[in-house]
């Protein structure tokens, strides 16, 4: 018998409490008639209605989107092809290095990151913007990206690639065909991960850009640095409501393909048992 | 063929966009501020041969590390980092760790929705989870009306830009990196270790404080280490819930960079707040591969 007293109920409630008010307070605020923030003046979606027409802000989103999906694809692509390097390749000359690379952003402040890639692109001469942006995610994502994909390849049964070398595949196809699949909700967790990292980089991303791209949390960034303000507000509800939604859906999927994989391993168990 | 493909791809992308530009700040930290842009001095021209390198090499100084240790707002912003973000992770730890106790005692089936709970705002925009903090703590903010209204103050408090409210910032923002880890631990615990324990005649209290809570001990130097490392380079949530006498390091890096334009001298700011992160990171890791171990 579990204890669940009522300190636990407490402390959950508290802790929930305090995690999610900020975020409800903000948006019942954003359908607040009054240009004053603070002061409640009727419910109306104003707000969202200059959202859509602010030409700024549309621009930012669509660049911002653009650096996420590619940074995010790249950074996705080169964590699956550290993550096999480190778990599969053995020794090779420079892997404790590597490693190093591999972990050392995950703790770097992005402070520093972002100085010293701006160092790098102002020092080779590259013009700032969009793609100087896509190759600072890319190199911070990728290494969150490795560090998800490689302990789904630990922990996976290295006999099944071993099966189909056996059988005559080359490496290529027993990679394509077999390791892919099954560490395959793993890549797409690390995909998530990535995007949602590029999406939400402020620090990094001012470094790095230049005057012809402004991405989304920069553009955020500026409008509040003066105080809270009712549009930011309706922005700020409808990036919530997108990352509930996308974290809902994706758990739900993850959730069937577990029970799908447990049962086909009971199918296995008794086939074979 | 293909194997090294696999190696050298990402080796030679983190060489070129992760040690390569930190070298480069390592260089500047050492260069001396000019006006021309980019706005620091010497840069290395290959084409002039050896006695170019060793021109440019007999340049470097430490003068940057030594102006920042003549003015004192340096040293101070990197206590006042230090300290502000071992505060917050200690306070973090008191919020978080009894959420982390009852989630791990709640029914099986309860427990992967109260996860995704803790989960979903950390994919939330840090940056709007900051903002909202906002609307709450200024003077006719949220949290103001509701004291006022309340009839417990007369008039409002001053909270948003000063260090209480970095304080909340970083604790609100910060606490699923704590809760996760000490959930992780007291959801593997044995729970006849309690039984017995009462058995044996503790109570609840002295359960907890003997059993319980040392064996959660790895889940909270984790939760502490999440917390604290990047509390102390943190830069959003201090110039934006922040005053001006709220000291941190990553915010005087920017301000450095961007509104001084003194590049040498926030390079040197940078590799001395590495070099104060390196201690804390080994530790992390240490113990990391220690509680690693202790588990096989």
């Amino acid at each position: 018998m579990r204890r669940f007293s009522w300190f636990n109920a407490t402390s959950l409630t508290l802790g929930f409490a305090f995690l999610y008010l900020p975020m409800i307070i903000l948006v019942i605020y954003s359908f607040n008639r009054s240009q004053l923030v603070t002061v409640w003046a009727g419910f109306s979606t104003r707000w969202y209605g200059e959202l859509l027409t602010n030409q700024e802000f549309l621009d930012a989103a669509w660049v911002t989107l653009k650096v996420a999906v590619f940074s995010s694809t790249l950074a996705t692509v080169l964590g699956t092809m550290a993550a096999y390097a480190i778990v599969r390749m053995g020794r090779f000359p420079g892997r404790t290095l590597f490693s190093g690379m591999i972990y050392a952003p995950l703790v770097m402040p992005e402070v520093i990151t972002g100085l010293s890639l701006l160092l790098l692109f102002i020092g080779i001469g590259l013009d700032r913007g969009v793609l100087t942006i896509v190759l600072a995610h890319t190199t911070f994502s990728m290494c969150y990206v490795s560090v998800v994909v490689s302990s789904r390849l630990a922990n996976f049964d290295r006999a099944l690639e071993e099966a189909a070398l056996d059988l005559g595949c080359s490496p290529f196809d027993a990679f394509r065909l077999v390791t892919l699949p099954i560490i395959a909700p793993a890549v797409i967790s690390g995909w998530l991960l990535a995007f949602t990292l590029s999406l939400d980089d402020l620090v990094i991303a001012s470094f790095t850009t230049g005057p012809s791209a402004t991405t989304l949390p920069i553009k955020i960034f500026s409008s509040i640095r003066l105080g809270v303000s009712p549009e930011i507000n309706a922005l700020s509800t409808v990036l919530i409501g997108i990352v509930t939604v996308g974290v809902i859906t994706a758990s739900l999927i993850s959730k069937r393909a577990a029970v799908q994989a447990e049962r086909e391993t009971r199918a296995g168990e008794r086939t074979t048992g | 063929m293909r194997r090294l493909i696999i190696v050298a791809v990402p080796y030679l992308w983190l060489l070129a966009l992760f040690l390569i530009p930190f070298l480069i700040v390592l260089k500047i930290s050492l260069s001396d501020i000019a006006l021309a842009r980019p706005p620091y001095m010497p840069q290395l021209d290959l084409s002039g041969g050896w006695q170019a390198i060793r021109d440019f090499v007999s340049q470097l100084d430490f003068e940057n590390f030594v102006f920042l240790t003549t003015d004192d707002l340096y040293w101070k912003a990197y206590l006042s980092s230090l300290r502000i973000a071992a505060v917050a992770t200690f306070i973090t730890l008191l919020v978080g760790y009894p959420i982390a106790y009852a989630m791990a005692r709640a029914t099986p089936e309860w427990r992967p929705t109260l996860l995704m709970l803790v989960i979903l705002p950390f994919w939330t925009s840090f940056l709007i989870r900051v903002y909202s903090w906002m609307g709450i703590l200024g003077n006719e903010g949220v949290l103001n009306q509701v004291l006022l209204w309340a009839g417990l103050i007369t008039e409002p408090l001053q909270i948003l830009n000063t260090t209480t409210a970095v304080y909340i910032g970083i604790v609100y923002t910060y606490l699923p990196f704590m809760i996760l880890p000490i959930y992780s631990t007291l959801e593997r615990m044995d729970e006849s270790l309690l039984e017995a324990a009462e058995d044996l005649g503790c109570s609840r209290l002295s359960a907890f404080w003997l059993v319980t809570f040392p064996l959660s001990r790895n889940g909270i130097v984790a939760g502490c280490f999440l917390v604290f490392i990047p509390a102390i380079g943190e830069f959003v949530i201090p110039s934006l819930l922040g005053g001006s006498q709220t000291l941190m390091i990553g915010k005087v890096l920017w301000e450095e960079f961007f509104n001084n334009r003194d590049w040498p001298v926030a390079s040197a700011v940078a590799v001395v707040l590495l070099l104060i992160l390196i201690i804390p990171i080994v530790l992390f890791q240490r113990t990391e591969e220690k509680a690693r171990e202790a588990e096989r």
